[in-house]
This record gives C-alpha cells, structure tokens and sequence, in this order.
C-alpha cells in the first residue's frame, strides 16, 4: 500500500508539473486518495474566551437578565430556536443550520478545576491535558502521531494560519501551517533547498539542527503537493472577503481536490470582551455567519456536506454577571456549535446550563471537553482515541 | 558586531564579556514617536471621561487610533534600528527578552514608547525596580484591566498576570491569592499620557490574604510579598537562562543562578555577569543551542551585513511572517520561543530572507553571462522572478536593499581562496557547517572572489544552521 502510494505520488506529480494532468490520472488517484465517506473535521477556534451565554441565549431564564442588566440579549432580538432558547441575532446562518438538522449545540461543555488564563485554558483545550497536567503535544498533533507514523507527506492535518497551533503539534509529526498554498510552495521550491537538504547528513540526535533539516525536508515534500492539489478543483463560489471567509475558501478548495488532509483548523478572535462587549462580539459573529454558510452552501453543492464537520470552541466562557465595563471577565464553561450534514443528534443535544446551579458566579461544567475530542476521534475520524486522549472517555452520540 | 569579529577571536572571554557590559552601560534614549496632532489632542486632558467631553469628532477620533496605530509601527522599527546599529548589544537583547516576558498589546503610542523606554532603562538594573515601574505603567494597567479593578467590583486579570507570568510562574499560587491579590490593586489606573494614578476611593482597604500573609496590603505590598519570594527568582533565571543559554535546562544551574540572583536583591547585571563567567556558558552543547527569534535572524543579517533599506516597512510584514510582531505579542504570555517558532511555512521564509534581500540587491547589477556558471547560478537568478510571485501574495513587497559590502569583504583579504568557503562558514555560523563544499559552490558566483564571498555568505545564511545561536 505505502510502496503504491509512493509510487503514484511522484507520477502524480511529475504529470502535475507538465501543467495538466491527464484525465485517466486523474480518474486512477480518486479511489486512492479520497475513499468514498472520507471525513474531515474542520476545527473553528474562537480565541479570547467567547462570552457563551450570549451566544446560545437563555431567553426564558430572568437570572440571566437579571445578572446581566445591560448586556442581556433581548428575547425578541435574539434568533429564537426554542421557547427557552435564541440564538446571538448575528447567527442567522447558524439558526437556518439549526431548522435544517445541520447544527448541534453542546452547552456546559468544560473541565474539571478551571483556569481562567488565556495561554493556560487554550493549552488545555489544546493539548487535552488535565488542569493541573502539563502537556507539549496537542491532541491533534497526536492523533498525526498515532494516524500518520510512515506517512512521508505529513498533510494529515493542517492550519490555515502563518503560526501553527500546539493542537496541531506531535511528538514526532507536526502539521502544516498555511495561510495560502502558493505562498508556501514559493517559498520553497528552490533546488539548493533540495540539494542541501539531501546533502544533511542526520546524526538523529535531539539537536536542534537535525530538527530544522527534518521539518525542511518534510516541508519540501508536502508544499509541491498541497500546492497542486489546491489547483485542482478551486471553488468558485463566492466567500466574504474577510479574514475567515478566505480561510474557508482555501478549505474548501483543498477539500474538493485529492488531498489526504482529514483535519482542518482555522481560527477567528479576539473574544476577549472585558470592555465593550457588544460591538465586540457582534462584529466577530458576522465574520464567522457570513463565513460559514458561504461554506456550507459551497460543501452542500459540491455533495461534501455529509463528509465534512466544522466545530467550534473556546478557551473558556466568560462569568455569568456582566463586569462594570460593559463587558464579561474569564468564567468557565461553555458551549460548542457542530455544523455538517451528518449529525445523528441535531438541535440542543443536552440540557442550557443551571443558573440557579453556580460556582461563585460561574457554571459548572456538565461535560468533558475531552469527551467531545474522544467521540470525533474515533467515530468521524476512526482513531484509536484512547491512545491519543491517554485515558478512556465516554462517547457521545451526535455521530 | 561584523566590526568586532577581529578583536572578538583574539580577547579573553573576560575582556569580552567586560566591553559588552561597558557597551551596554550608558542609559538609552527615549525613542520619542509620537505624533504632534496626538500630543496636541491629548494635551492637558488626563481622563476618557475629559476627552470625551472635549467633544472629538467621530473623525477626529478615528484619526487620532490611525495615527497611533502608525506611530506604533514606526516605534517598531525605530526599536529595530537601534538594535541594528547601537553599541549597547547586550542592553537591546535584555530588552527583547523583557518585552516579550512583560507583554503587552496596546493601540496607544504613548503607552506603547513609555513601556519600552521602562523596559530599556531597566533592562540591565534591577528587576524589583523593574518589576515595580512596570506594573505601573499604562500599557500594563490597561492591557490587564487594572483601569476597571475597583473595590466591589474586582477585575483580576492584572493579579493573575503578575502572578503567572511576570514572578512565580504557575503553581506557586491559589486561586485565593489571585482573588485576594486582586483587592490589593483595586484603584491602581493610568490616565490618557500614560501617567500612574492611584484612585483611593476605588481601593480595598480591607485585610487581604496572600500567600500566607494577612494585612490591609495595596499593590506595592503585594509586589513586595512576591519579590520575597525566592520562587520568583528562579523563575526569572529559569526564563534567562532558556533565553541566553539553551532551551534544555540544566537544573542545577538554573538553581544555582536563582539563589544567587535572589541574593543580589534581582541584580540583573550581576546575573547576567553569573552567565557570561560560567565555563559552562561556553561548552559545546550550549553554542548554537538555540532557534534565534525572528527579530534576532534580522538583526543579526543586518549587523553583519550592513544595508540601506529602501521600503522599511516590509520589515513589518517580515517580522509578522515569521510570528514575531514587535509589540504585538501573541497573549500575555508572550512568545514561546524556541521549536515554537519552526514550522513549515516560517522555517521556508526564514531560509529565503537572506537570497531575498540580496537578489533584490543584484537584480540589475550582475548579469549573468557565463554559461559555465548558469546551472549554479540560475538557481539564484531564478529568484527575483520568484520573489515577485511570493511578494504578490503580500500586496508586492521585496527587500529593496543595498548591502554595504565594503567592510565584510576586508575580513578575508587575508584569505587564501581555498580557505574562503570554511572562513566565511566560521562567521556566518555558530554550528558546524553541514553544507558540503561542492553543493555551495553550485549555487555561488564562481566567477570572482568578490563574488564568491558575497553569494556563499547569503547561502551560507540560507541554511538551518544560520538559524541557530
């Protein structure tokens, strides 16, 4: 398999250099690269801790207005789900998702013994670490670890981004950060690169150098080919012009082409809404609307809308009551948005959070975060969660 | 520092480490940004309240965040040149390690230039001072929210920062002392020029308990509590010594530098002295034993080489490229540093910096004309052509710069030509160079000496090994 694989590789891109590729190429890599029902997840990280009770709204709940004299979201201005339940008024993509079963809505989602700092939160979340563990590999980092072990173009999963996240970074494979595959593929196609990287002489010893060589030699590898798989079937849907919306577009360019990628992230921010939090959080909100159902529309006419989970979350959520300044402080809890076309559980799939239930002024967590991770990993993307996680945990039913 | 090669090679490690200090020495100047309508605005005024109330325009505010966000970009380069030409090498290399590990993200200039000028005048004395002048600077109370700490209505993001990043460093504190230690700095603000005011009506006097202390502490007393404690010192030389030593710590010396620094009452030239005189400082395994930062690979390129840049800006674009924006940090916590700053995309720019810069250089100067050369050379004559692919993506942008070659090229006079290539290596590099020779030679102007040096020097400084110190 791994000898095939190489094999059509260097075919697949010696025939790509000739500027196009034969049709019955073409037609011989499909089952080879994108088995039918190939999933792929695409993580939207809301950096900066996004204020969750203003985004999944407990319309009906007076606690929640009476904390909140200022900030609370009026019933009839939010978008109204359910009778308890509205939706940020931005999110008017999301509610259409939700009347169509493409949307889920997990609430309380956290873990045990919250941080409130920022680096210290988002590293949990990242590397799926305890609250009192340290961990320098993120969870999807170790799931390349765990999926990609002999993969000689490590595009397993990749970050639309100049800086790649600790999520995407594993003991031995990290995954690619990009903002824009032409950009790196000319940053890199240079023969004294490749002549010097074949030159290296690798002692394999943990020094600094041998790592630079492997990350550049991998680099080579994989630029070429993400490069033209990303010039094979470009969308040619409209996005918004912003800073998600080009992210999304790249994505799906690379979805509808032959890559391998299984795992996408991208993220959007900053939430961090101490002061002036409306305004804030409304202009962000549009930016992810305005994005995601351009993308959606895009994956749905493409026939990928089936095959592709976009999930969404933040470090923490913010405290119950409004702060002085027009906006929230660091709380804990939160909820995540699951969009794709092939949800088994759609809607509110658990319960809005307690308010008469609180922890000095903040919700208590209900789920895991690392349950969630535990459920994608192993029934979207069929992984052997346990090992990547370290530990066992329940798994949830929306796929 | 290109100037200083010649005496670096023959003086002893003492002598070295004496002039760089002696270099360092002077106090910095104020790097003055910003703009006279900005001043003219603010003059006088020391609330939002008051400027809100002078009634600026809608335009005349959005003016006034533009212009600041202008002069920021200017301070950032103005930081960089000064990093480039100034004597006081080890002074602005203090700096760039205490302005990531005091970071701060602010839209006011003045903020933004009084910080760094804390940072700069302190960055050789004593972190307690410091430490002190810092939390008291308008950049810091506004970015953490200390502005909107008030008594009744606590916001503790400025005393968890204190706690995490700037002294103990995580797991040294409860999330009590946090509680607590934010009641201490209830009515710490800043006004609008950047000033320290201390809002007595908006201050706990209640008894606090923190860190096993109890009394009616403020936020100098609480900074003092921290000082006290013998954590912070060696978390600061733990964070020193992954930044000037090596990124694997060496516990036992970490230790032993944390007492000592604790000992001098945070002394940090003294620490850094501790460094400099360890024999261990200049073992093997600690040369080269470090991924420089994006500002440290400009820097160094431009201290050995020497240019006029044409369009600075583009620095800005570099320095975002390659994730390290001067005043932009990531979050509080600065940038990680180390294997952090490699992946895919930042080590490819980073190896291309060096031929970008100088193909821009060359462009129009060298024509190639010798088919002999073309195999080797057209791989760098390829590169405008490339570059102007890649610079598309970033609104047209290239290095236009003109390398002063002048005083590089004396150092090998004395060189004989065999030895060129292993010469230029052993400046250029502070690991061994695994370049072999006749992979270099493919892709250097063999058609002169001049143009030998010029050419492998760049490549040299295209490799994974230029980025290591």
């Amino acid at each position: 398999m791994l000898i095939k694989r190489r094999q059509f590789l260097q075919a697949g891109s010696l025939a790509a250099t000739s500027f196009m590729l034969p049709k019955f190429l073409k037609a011989f890599e499909k089952p080879m690269m994108v088995p039918q029902g190939n999933k792929v997840l695409v993580v939207l990280q809301l950096s900066g801790g996004n204020d969750g009770l203003n985004t999944v709204i407990p319309v009906g709940n007076d606690i929640y207005y009476r904390v909140r004299p200022h900030l609370g979201i009026e019933k009839v201005k939010s978008l109204i789900l359910t009778e308890a339940v509205g939706l940020h008024p931005s999110l008017t993509a999301l509610r259409d998702l939700y009347n169509d079963g493409s949307l889920g809505i997990l609430n309380s989602v956290g873990y045990p013994n919250p941080d409130r700092s920022h680096f210290r939160s988002m590293d949990i979340w990242q590397t799926a670490s305890e609250s009192n563990g340290f961990m320098s590999t993120g969870w999807l980092g170790r799931y390349l670890d765990a999926q990609c072990s002999g993969c000689d173009k490590p595009t397993q999963a990749m970050e639309i981004d100049d800086i790649l996240s600790l999520a995407l970074k594993g003991e031995r494979i990290k995954g690619l950060a990009l903002k824009d595959p032409a950009r790196l593929y000319n940053t890199s196609h240079q023969k004294y690169f490749k002549d010097i990287s074949a030159g290296h002489q690798d002692e394999h010893t943990e020094k600094p150098v041998d790592y630079l060589y492997k990350v550049m030699a991998e680099t080579l590898s994989s630029a070429e080919y993400i490069y033209q798989q990303s010039k094979l079937h470009p969308t040619s849907a409209q996005y918004p012009k912003t800073g998600l919306g080009k992210d999304l577009q790249t994505i799906a360019s690379l979805i509808f082409s032959d890559i391998n990628t299984k795992v996408y992230y991208v993220s959007l921010g900053s939430f961090d809404t101490h002061v002036n939090q409306q305004a804030q959080q409304q202009r962000l909100f549009t930016e992810m609307n305005d994005a995601v159902k351009a993308f959606v529309s895009d994956l749905k006419s493409n026939n990928r809308f089936q095959d592709v989970m976009l999930m969404t979350f933040s470090e923490f959520g913010r405290r119950v009551s409004q702060n002085a300044s027009g906006g929230t402080d660091h709380g804990t809890a939160n909820n995540m948005f699951l969009v794709s076309g092939g949800l088994k559980q759609k809607g509110m799939i658990d319960a809005m959070p307690d308010l008469n239930d609180l922890n000095e002024g903040d919700l208590k967590y209900q789920l895991d975060f690392k349950s969630v991770y535990a459920t994608v990993l192993n029934k979207w993307l069929g992984a052997d969660d346990k090992k990547i996680l370290g530990k066992s945990f329940s798994h949830l039913d929306f796929i | 520092m290109a100037e200083d090669l010649d005496q670096l090679q023959t003086a002893s490690q003492k002598n070295v480490a004496n002039a760089i200090f002696k270099a360092s020495a002077r106090s910095p100047q104020y790097i003055d940004i910003a703009n006279d309508y900005l001043k003219g605005l603010t003059m006088g005024i020391d609330d939002v309240v008051k400027l809100q109330k002078k009634g600026l325009s809608q335009d005349e505010k959005k003016q006034m965040r533009k212009q600041s966000q202008e002069d920021i970009k200017s301070l950032n380069l103005a930081w960089l040149n000064e990093m480039v030409n100034t004597d006081a090498q080890l002074r602005e290399k203090m700096s760039l390690f205490w302005h990531s590990h005091f970071a701060s993200r602010n839209l006011n200039i003045y903020y933004q230039q009084l910080l760094l000028d804390t940072i700069r005048k302190n960055a050789l004395g004593n972190f307690a001072d410091l430490l002190r002048e810092v939390s008291k600077s308008a950049a810091m109370i506004n970015f953490l929210n200390n502005n909107q700490n008030r008594k009744d209505h606590p916001n503790e993001n400025f005393a968890r920062e204190v706690m995490e990043l700037f002294t103990l460093g995580r797991g040294n504190y409860s999330e009590e002392d946090v509680k607590e230690g934010a009641r201490a700095f209830t009515g710490w603000g800043a006004n609008l020029q950047g000033d320290f005011v201390f809002r007595k009506f908006q201050h706990d006097n209640g008894d606090k308990n923190f860190l096993g202390k109890t009394g009616n502490f403020d936020g100098d007393d609480v900074l003092n509590i921290l000082l006290e404690q013998k954590q912070t010192a060696n978390f600061i030389a733990k964070k020193i010594y992954r930044f000037f030593v090596n990124d694997d710590i060496d516990d036992s010396k970490v230790a032993w530098l944390g007492n000592r620094f604790h000992q001098s009452n945070y002394d940090i030239r003294a620490l850094m002295e501790d460094i400099f005189a360890s024999d261990w400082f200049y073992e093997e395994k600690n040369i080269g034993a470090r991924i420089k930062s994006p500002v440290e690979l400009i820097v160094g390129i431009r201290r050995m080489l020497p240019m006029d840049i044409e369009n600075e800006d583009v620095l800005l674009i570099v320095q975002r490229l390659l994730g390290q924006l001067l005043f932009y940090p990531p979050n509080v916590a600065g940038w990680p540093g180390g294997a952090n700053w490699i992946d895919s995309s930042t080590l490819m720019f980073r190896l291309r910096i060096p031929q970008i810069i100088y193909a821009s250089d060359q462009f129009d100067l060298q024509p190639k004309e010798d088919d002999d050369q073309a195999m080797g050379i057209k791989e760098m004559n390829d590169g405008p052509m490339r570059i102007k692919g890649f610079g598309k993506i970033n609104g047209g942008q290239m290095i236009k710069a003109q390398i002063s070659w002048d005083k590089y090229l004396k150092k090998f006079d004395d060189v004989q030509k065999e030895n060129l290539a292993n010469e230029i290596a052993s400046i250029i590099l502070q690991v061994q160079n695994g370049v072999a020779e006749n992979t270099l030679r493919k892709f250097t102007d063999n058609s002169s000496r001049e143009g030998f040096i010029k050419s492998a020097t760049i490549q040299l400084m295209s490799t994974p090994e230029y980025q290591l110190c």
